[in-house]
Formats: structure tokens, sequence, C-alpha cells
């Protein structure tokens, strides 16, 4: 009886409101048969923004988007609130599993040739729908709101100050103002929760609105190219012959990998939790190390890389270069052929691509351009003597902060050459010289150091020997 | 629903005769209308957004500390506000700089940011160096680089001594522009 009411209510609200009249046709509009689990990644991406919609809207009931108060929010929600903790992780781990799968879908659709004809715009829409993730990821970090948080946003600035004409205006832009300050947290706020994701939703309406009308591409054969002339009648034709309706027969793969994924968000969050708060939003405190989050970690190697001078031109022309060349894609091959197989430039592109981020990622994670600030202090044993000048330039190489860019024995920052064995390969007047003189990465000591203190440094590093 | 449409859309295929009929000047007047409306309700929005780009903050002397707090030849930070906080900015109102002593009254106040990418740069006073922890930009006492990335040297702010206190003036920070 029961159930007959609910039935008859059910099929008067979808009567009056049209869902399966409307949604329906959507929902079972066919696909290839043989698109698998290859095409769960746009799905999973899609999946990974609503878990971010979801713990952001609740974080957003205790988060204080003021720059006085927003740490002490973020403290009470990660150590106080019930399930904040697990909140915070959920977006944590969300927001990499977003940047995960848009990348893992780029990868898969460049691959299969997917923006070639006549789906150009679905793969610049989705080149924007990157672009929309990385900001989200970045402003999210800022509102993190700690040390590491206010300095983002000054290398932030001063990025975008290099912008030529409109630098100093985006900076300002970005900075809310001259300096850090209020109204710099509450800009990054509206853009992580109100624009980016408005733009997001609507590029996403889009992105799908250009799946249903232009299809699912079907898996690239060697020997079958794109011809514009002749690509949709086959397609239909291909549809016709053996498409399979969307729901259920292809969704519940993309069910099955979102669940999967969700659960192993969750237990990322549960297991790891979010990141620890840093240090206070203090710009007086100046003892920091800023650092982004891994998504961009890649990046921030990049700037530490490159050829000194060649900073100012990359910042802007790089990431300018790069997502022109990701939009106008469909245009360079907009057909021809799609199978991997038959495009092993496209794989080693891909491959190329994961390897330069990856390894940069590897290398930015250790950072060995920055100095070890507080690099293990030399033993006796190390040194090899408690007396004489050997020593006393051991004591020197750790006071003039030598020992902060190079390595003796496992201690010491990784920037200039390890220092282990440099008697090997030095004379000792090649060592004066460098000292004296230093070099791109080094500083000149000629004029603060004494020539006695240059000789105990010299004694010091001559001992440096395996022999 | 048809998965793709395989005739390029109808629109493009129609021709326009330049005829103006009624239908199309409603059309047309309708969204001229829509775009008014729009442009009342956005334009103060984009004002309001835009507006720190054109508020210049005043410069500000700030007194921080006594003459008789810095030893000649020593370099130490000093903290200060910025010259109009917001009442809701909180510590993100202070600031720092590094204050250099040369003199009996004269002193040099640098920006602790790297000129590089604007990091805060650390004083090791043994070494006689400012160090950047970001990329590891290196700078001389005088503010001047020494090594790495950094394309200027450390940005300074004006310093006076005003009745035995030290006075530094409130600056943006140093944007370097290309």
């Amino acid at each position: 009886m029961s159930r007959t009411i609910l039935k008859k209510a059910a099929c008067w609200i979808d009567d009056r409101l049209g869902l399966s009249a409307t949604l329906g046709p959507m929902l079972r509009h066919l696909v290839p048969q043989d698109a698998r689990w290859w095409y769960v990644f746009g799905s999973a991406t899609l999946c990974a923004f609503m878990i971010q919609v979801v713990s952001g809207v609740a974080l957003a009931f205790a988060y204080t988007p003021s720059a006085a108060d927003a740490y002490s929010s973020l403290q009470f929600i990660t150590h106080d609130a019930p399930f904040g903790n697990f909140l915070r992780g959920l977006h944590y781990f969300g927001a990499s599993a977003m940047v995960l799968m848009v990348g893992l879908h780029m990868g898969q659709v460049f691959l299969f040739g997917s923006y070639k004809f006549p789906r150009e715009l679905n793969w610049m829409t989705g080149v924007l729908l990157l672009g929309f993730v990385l900001i989200m990821g970045f402003t999210g970090q800022l509102l993190r709101w700690d040390q590491n948080a206010v300095w983002s946003v000054v290398v932030a600035a001063e990025q975008a100050g290099r912008i030529p004409l409109i630098g100093g205006w985006v900076a300002r832009f970005t900075l809310g103002g001259e300096t850090v300050g209020g109204a710099t947290l509450s800009r990054f706020f509206a853009i992580h929760v109100f624009i980016v994701p408005a733009l997001t939703f609507a590029f996403i309406g889009l992105h799908l609105l250009l799946v249903l009308r232009h299809g699912v591409a079907e898996p690239p054969k060697a020997g079958e190219p794109v011809d514009p002339k002749t690509y949709r009648a086959n397609y239909q034709a291909l549809l016709k012959k053996s498409g399979r309706p969307f729901w259920p027969d292809a969704a519940w793969r993309d069910v099955v990998f979102c669940v999967g994924m969700i659960g192993a968000i969750a237990l990322l969050a549960v297991v790891f939790g979010p990141p620890e708060l840093g240090k206070p939003p203090d710009p007086s405190i100046i003892a920091a190390d800023p650092r982004p989050d891994w998504y961009l970690l890649w990046y921030f190697a990049v700037l530490a890389l490159l050829p000194h001078g060649t900073e100012k031109i990359f910042m802007v022309f790089g990431p300018l270069t790069a997502g022109l060349l990701l939009i106008i894609l469909p245009f360079l091959a907009p057909s021809g052929e799609r199978s991997p197989l038959r495009r092993p430039w496209a794989i080693v592109g891909v491959l190329l691509t994961v390897t330069f981020i990856g390894a940069l990622w590897a290398v930015g994670k250790k950072s060995p351009w920055s100095p070890d600030f507080s690099a293990e202090p030399l033993t006796s044993q190390i040194v090899g003597t408690t007396s004489g000048p050997v020593f006393a330039g051991a004591q020197l190489f750790q006071e003039k902060s030598c020992i902060d860019c190079h390595l003796i024995q496992g201690r010491g920052g990784r920037r200039g050459p390890d220092l282990t064995f440099v008697a090997d390969k030095l004379r000792q007047s090649d060592m004066i010289i460098r000292i004296a003189n230093g070099g791109v990465n080094m500083p000149a000591y000629g004029a603060t150091l004494k020539p006695a203190e240059i000789e105990y440094l010299v004694a010091f590093l001559e001992s440096r020997t395996k022999h | 629903m048809n998965e793709s449409n395989p005739e390029p859309s109808q629109s493009c295929r129609e021709s326009k005769r330049g005829e103006i009929t009624r239908r199309i000047f409603l059309g047309r007047v309708s969204l001229a209308l829509a775009g008014v409306g729009a442009a009342i309700v956005t334009l103060p929005m984009i004002g309001f957004i835009l507006a720190p780009l054109y508020r210049k903050e005043p410069e500000v002397w700030r007194t921080v500390g006594s003459v008789g707090d810095f030893k000649v030849g020593e370099t130490s930070s000093v903290e200060f506000l910025d010259s109009s906080p917001l009442p809701w900015a909180g510590m993100t109102a202070k600031t720092a700089a590094w204050l250099r002593r040369t003199g009996d009254r004269d002193f040099i106040a640098f920006a602790i940011n790297c000129s590089h990418l604007g990091c805060p740069v650390r004083w090791q006073s043994s070494a006689g160096l400012f160090m950047c922890p970001c990329h590891g930009g290196v700078y001389y006492a005088d503010g001047s680089v020494a090594a790495g990335p950094p394309p200027a040297p450390l940005a300074r702010y004006p310093v006076r001594v005003w009745g035995g206190e030290v006075q530094i003036q409130t600056q943006p920070i140093k944007i370097q522009r290309s």
C-alpha cells in the first residue's frame, strides 16, 4: 500500500518536473561499446570536484575569511570541531585527486587523439578546466593562511609583476593593495569559493554538453584516420551498429572507479589527515621556508633551475606558451590518425612530460638549491682534529655559512658542490681563488675574510681527501 | 537524444539578408537592454574589486627603536606596522626590515623580500650575508647581490633618526618588473 503511494508520488513529481523526459535521453545516450576503463578519468575528475564542493561547503561553516582570524578558525576546525580534521583531509586529498585525475583524463584524451575533429571545443574547454583546477589548488593553499600561505602570496605577486605593462596592477590586485594585509585573504577566499567554482560549474556544463553533442570518442584504431568529411556519418553508423546506452552499460565502471576513489581519499584523510598548519601568518617572522603544495612543486623547481636572467621571460611566457599550445592543439592536428600506435610522437610527448614533471617534482622536494640553515655541525671525528689550522678552518666553515651550501661527509647543504673530498679535485691555489672570488652561485669572500681565515679554511679543505 | 549531430549547426548555414524584421528588432532591443541591466550591476562590482589598484597608501614614519638599541656595524631585524592597516588585518598588518647601523646617526633599512621572488631573506651575521631560503639567492651586507638568481639588490626603506628614535618609512612591497 505504502509502496504504491510512494510510487504514485514519484511518478507525479517526475511527470511535473519532466526529469525522465529531460535527463533520460541524456543518460541513455549511446556510447561506443568498447569505451571501457580508459574512459573513467573524466567522471572521476567530476566526482573529485563534487567532493571538493561538499567538503568545502562544510568547512565554510566554520572557516573565517578574515586575515586576523582565519588561522585560529583553522586551528579550531583541525583540532576541536567534530569531523573537522577529517573534512580538511578530505578537502586536501580531494584536491590532489582532482589534479591527478584531470591529468590522467587529459593524457588519455591526448593519447587517443580524441581532441581531433569534431571535438576541438571539448579539448579546449577541458584545458580551461585544467587551469581552473590549478587556480583552485593554489588559492586553496593560500586559504590555509599560515606563514607559508602569506609568503606564497608574495611569491605569486612577484611573478605577476613580471607581466609586461600590466604587471604592477596584477601584483597589486593579487596582494589586495601594496602589501600583504587585511584585504589579501578575503580576495583569495572570494576567488577560491565563488569565482573559480562558478566558472568551473559553467565549463563542466559546457564540457558535458559538448560530450553529448559530439558523443564519446570511440577507442582509436590504427589505419582509421579522422576525415572531417566522413567522420560524423561513420560515428553514427558505429553507434547504430554496436552502441550501448551510457546508463548503465558504461556508467557502472565510472561509479565503481569513483566510489573506489572516494574510499581512497577518505582513507588518506583518516590515516594522514590534512597538512599541519605552519607558523602564524605574521609577515614579520622572517624564519620562513615557503613551499607550494605538491602539484606545483615542480614549477617551484623550474624557477630555481632556470639559467640566471631568463626567469623574467619564463615566468610570463612559459605558462602562457604552454597554455596556448594546449589550447591550439586541436588546430595543429585536426584530423588524421588517432591511434597512438600511428602517433609515436604523442607517446613520446606524454612520456617526456611525465618524466620532466616527475624529475622536477623530485628535485623540488629536495630543493638542493636552498641553503640548509639547520645543518648539523661537523663533529671532531669528521674534522679529524681538535686544534690547529684544520680545526680553526672547520670552525670557520660553519661560522661563515659555508656549511649551509656545501656537504662534508653528509652534513650541510647541497647548493654548492660536495666538498667531502675536495682536496682530490682542487689545488690550494684554486681553492683560494674560489673562496676569494666566488662564482655564479657562491659569494666572494675576499672582502670579508682575513688572509689568516682564508688560510685556515684552505687548510681544512686540503684535509678533505680520500687518502 | 542523438549523441552526435552529423550536420553542421543550423545557424551556420542560414544566410542573413540584412533585413530587420519586428522579431529581429525586438530580439536586439532585448539583448541591448539586458546588457544595460548587466552593466548597472557589474560595473560597480568591477570597480569595487579593482579598487586596490587605485588606492594609494600613505607613507608614514614608524619608530622601530632608539638609536642606542642598535650597535654600529650590526644588522638586526625590526618590525613595524603597515601604513594604514585594515581593522581586521590582525598580525598581517606587521612587516619587518633588516636594519643596519653604519655610523653614529647613519642607518640602512633593507626590505626582507628577496628581489628574485619576494621570499624573506635571513641575515647570517657571522658570514655577513643575507640568504634566501627559497631559491638560494645571496646578498652581501650592503644588500648587493652576492650569488644566485636575484636580479637586483635588496630594496631599501627610507630611514631617519628623529628625536633619538630610529624611524622607517613604510613602503609597498617592491615588485620587480620585466
